[in-house]
């Protein structure tokens, strides 16, 4: 009950700044004329999520002392989309076991830092197999080595060959590193992750790798490693990879995790707002290059929400935005941004929904069964 | 094991003190749940090495369960009793080994979704036992300063964003360059008035100013550089092995003895210092290669176990963001500073430190002064400091600091 109270304080705060800087519409005007719909253009739909790896608090993003963070999202993005006030996450706060848990539309229980599978299907299982797709329509770009299973499920009805393609733009680079003498000139594009002091799992996913990269992506080691010196940070060499994707691709089903966030577990404040800053950006890059794809433009639908929270400053279980380590309101309750045709503009949705809804909501709009989610699609945007 | 089994031989292995207080509380300890006793053991297990308030507060605990008839322990100790735990965790050894328990409890916890009801259960507990024996009247006002932004030029940042609604934010500190002076003179002078074994501390992020006064506890940056390059050889190992269990990897942390990395009582050094001090290390995130979240933590841990009258933080800049091995060669290397990032790290590390001053005794009249150092602004929260006002009139860091005390 606690709990409850304090993730709807939470958002009632966001919600009441957001109406009064936007004038964003409220639920109860939801179905009211005001409400613009974007215009749905012909040819299939697509989906491209975006999360933000790391966790991020409404402090530094949606509160008003973190606006000046996100100033793309609050002015370039809120203002066309429908927002979820209280996204929450009732599973396990670790990133890969919550970014699993988000891609299945179930609570995976596993290790966070194990080398393993999502026990339930994932969202690129359902949807090639209920759809009928080829791999090349669905990817997930992810951050860092632990996220190399993330595409492929254990479930025996879906699982092998069933799943998204992987693409670790850290690996492929450090990879093609190897042969180079200029190493130093990339290390801001290697940091690892911080979640405990040292994490660097072993590698047994489906990920692609080097020698695929020139084959799948048509892109060079040459023209790789010569782009990242010009990129500032791992998620922009994430967004660099998505974007070549959607080129080469076109796929129906693309997921991008950025994580650069998680520099927080190093206790660093002005590191983690830099890695917020730059989320914030690459997010309204990705989406301008959405609608300028014709591929793309009017008919895709954008998801973009933190996987979690971080810990409150006012827990005295934890460290503030260190880490997420509480359960507390604040590492569990986050936001959620959905942009494209099915997206009524400038709305705030206020009820409470969990994180594992979105994967029957992109079911909804894909056309796929996600049966064994336990999330229910959401009906503001379907 | 159950607690039920417990006997005084189960302690042997404890240190000396440790051993007879357990010994003198056994009855108490065989009637606590199982998701309850090896996280009080595992404070117990350290009885010798803590400071004189975390013993007050490891006794209040046992003097609560002392007081209470059997039925109205199993009533406070509920939520823990109701806690559905594996029977893997009754086959370790939970007495000896209390920190791997409470880190596979954890573990459990988080899988079957109850998390929630043990945090609940914790924090209830903690209030009831606080609330049962509450703390004693303190000596004087508790007093915190936090100096930051040093190295830093000019700033764009909007500073003490979080305290300024707290407290009086002062544009206008006259004589800078004589503000650390007068800060660590203030908490000489206040260590001689309320001498006491860990009562008045300073940390500093970088190299300690001498405060050329006794009872003062101080830590730094500098002081603990052969210490944190030691750790970082056995960290960088770890790192670069083909395989990389992390669970390993935080037994390893856990298990090191002060002397291990240099931090040897034998040489003259206090060892509930040097304990304290190596776990900075060993169990902060993010401490062994940024100093700022080491300063930002070490206040955090000094005022949650040692309760100081005093504590004055400084903050120095740190390195600059790197690949975690470049980082863990910090020893071996010329230094590529961050001032700026500092400072706004600094500007939050003000803000937990005056937090973590309000959970301790006697919060209402404490006193909490910010200040960027070498420059003119701070802030002063305090009774007798209207909230949220700016007050344009120049003034010494000298005569804030004479208001605090």
């Amino acid at each position: 009950m606690r709990f409850h109270h304090q993730s709807q304080a939470i958002s009632t705060t966001r919600r009441n700044f957001l109406q009064s800087v936007t004038g964003a519409a409220a639920a109860s005007s939801f179905f009211g004329p005001s409400a613009l719909k974007g215009m749905v253009g012909p040819g299939t739909r697509k989906t491209v999520v975006v999360t933000f790896g790391g966790g991020a608090r409404d402090d530094e993003t949606f509160a008003p002392d973190g606006q000046e963070n996100i100033p793309h999202l609050m002015n370039e993005l809120l203002p066309q989309s429908t927002f979820y006030t209280q996204m929450v996450n009732k599973g396990i706060l670790g990133h890969y076991v919550a970014t699993a848990s988000i891609v299945t539309g179930a609570y995976e229980t596993f290790n966070n830092f194990a080398a393993v599978s999502p026990d339930n299907p994932t969202v690129f299982e359902y949807f090639r197999k209920d759809v009928r797709r080829p791999a090349t329509d669905s990817w997930v770009v992810a951050p860092s080595n632990g996220f190399a299973r993330i595409g492929e499920s254990g479930n025996k009805a879906y699982g092998a060959g069933l799943g998204a393609g992987v693409i670790l733009p850290k690996r492929l680079l450090s990879a093609a590193l190897t042969s180079r003498s200029d190493g130093a000139r990339y290390e801001h594009l290697l940091r690892d992750n911080y979640e405990t002091p040292l994490h660097a799992p072993s590698l047994t996913g489906h990920q692609i790798e080097l020698g695929q990269m020139a084959e799948v992506l048509k892109l060079s080691v040459d023209d790789f490693s010569t782009h990242a010196r010009s990129l500032a940070s791992p998620d922009e060499m994430s967004v660099y990879v998505a974007k070549h994707l959607m080129k080469e691709f076109a796929p129906s089903l693309l997921w991008v995790t950025l994580h650069d966030i998680d520099i927080a577990h190093s206790g660093t404040f002005s590191l983690y707002v830099d890695g917020i800053k730059r989320s914030d950006r690459l997010c309204a890059e990705l989406w301008q290059a959405i609608q300028k794809d014709p591929e793309y433009a009017n008919k895709t639908t954008m998801f973009i929400l933190p996987d979690f929270g971080r810990d409150s400053d006012i827990e005295p279980g934890g460290n503030g935005f260190q880490h997420h380590r509480t359960g507390d309101a604040s590492s569990r309750t986050t936001w959620m941004m959905v942009l494209g045709p099915n997206a009524k503009q400038n709305v705030v949705i206020d009820r409470a929904v969990e994180s594992v809804d979105l994967v029957p909501t992109i079911g909804s709009l894909l056309k796929f069964d996600a049966r064994l989610s336990s999330g229910k699609p959401l009906a503001e945007v379907v | 094991m159950l607690p039920g089994q417990l006997t005084a031989e189960s302690f042997a292995g404890y240190p000396t003190q440790a051993r007879a207080f357990a010994a003198e509380r056994l009855e108490l300890l065989r009637n606590l749940p199982l998701a309850f006793v090896p996280l009080l053991l595992r404070e117990l297990l350290v009885y010798d090495y803590k400071f004189p308030m975390e013993r007050v507060d490891l006794e209040r605990q046992f003097r609560f369960l002392g007081s209470l008839s059997a039925g109205d322990a199993a009533k406070h100790l509920e939520g823990f009793s109701k806690l559905r735990l594996p029977r893997d965790l009754e086959k370790l050894d939970w007495v000896n080994n209390p920190a791997i328990f409470s880190e596979q409890l954890t573990a459990h916890l988080w899988n079957t979704h109850q998390i929630d009801a043990f945090r609940a259960a914790a924090v209830l507990w903690v209030k009831e036992a606080s609330t049962a024996f509450p703390d004693g009247p303190i000596p004087v006002r508790r007093l915190g300063v936090a100096i930051i932004g040093q190295g830093a030029g000019t700033n764009e940042y909007r500073l003490f964003r979080k305290l300024r609604p707290l407290g009086t934010y002062f544009p206008k500190v006259a004589k800078p360059e004589t503000g650390v002076a007068s800060i660590l003179a203030a908490l000489g002078r206040r260590a001689q008035a309320h001498p006491g074994p860990y009562r008045h501390w300073y940390v500093d992020g970088g190299t300690p100013v001498p405060v050329g006064a006794v009872g003062v506890t101080r830590v730094s940056w500098a002081e603990l550089a052969p210490a944190r390059a030691a750790l970082q050889v056995k960290m960088q190992k770890t790192y670069e092995a083909s395989v990389f269990d992390p669970e390993a990897f935080r037994t390893m942390m856990a298990q090191i003895k002060p002397v291990e990395i240099g931090l040897d009582a034998a040489s003259g050094g206090d060892e509930a210092i040097n304990r304290f001090q190596m776990t900075l290390i060993t169990e902060g995130s993010g401490t062994q290669v940024f100093s700022t979240t080491f300063v930002q933590w070490a206040v955090r841990e000094a005022l949650r176990r040692a309760q100081p009258l005093t504590l004055v933080a400084r903050f120095a800049p740190r390195q600059r963001e790197k690949q975690m091995n470049e980082l863990l060669a910090e020893s071996s290397k010329r230094q590529d500073l961050d001032p700026q990032g500092s400072l706004v790290d600094a500007d939050m590390g003000a803000y937990y430190h005056w937090l973590n001053q309000q959970r301790l005794a006697g919060a209402e009249q404490s006193g909490f002064l910010a200040w960027f150092e070498g420059h003119g602004e701070a802030v002063v929260v305090a009774p007798g400091f209207t909230k949220g006002t700016s007050s344009d009139a120049p003034v010494e860091l000298a005569n804030l600091l004479g208001r605090l005390s």
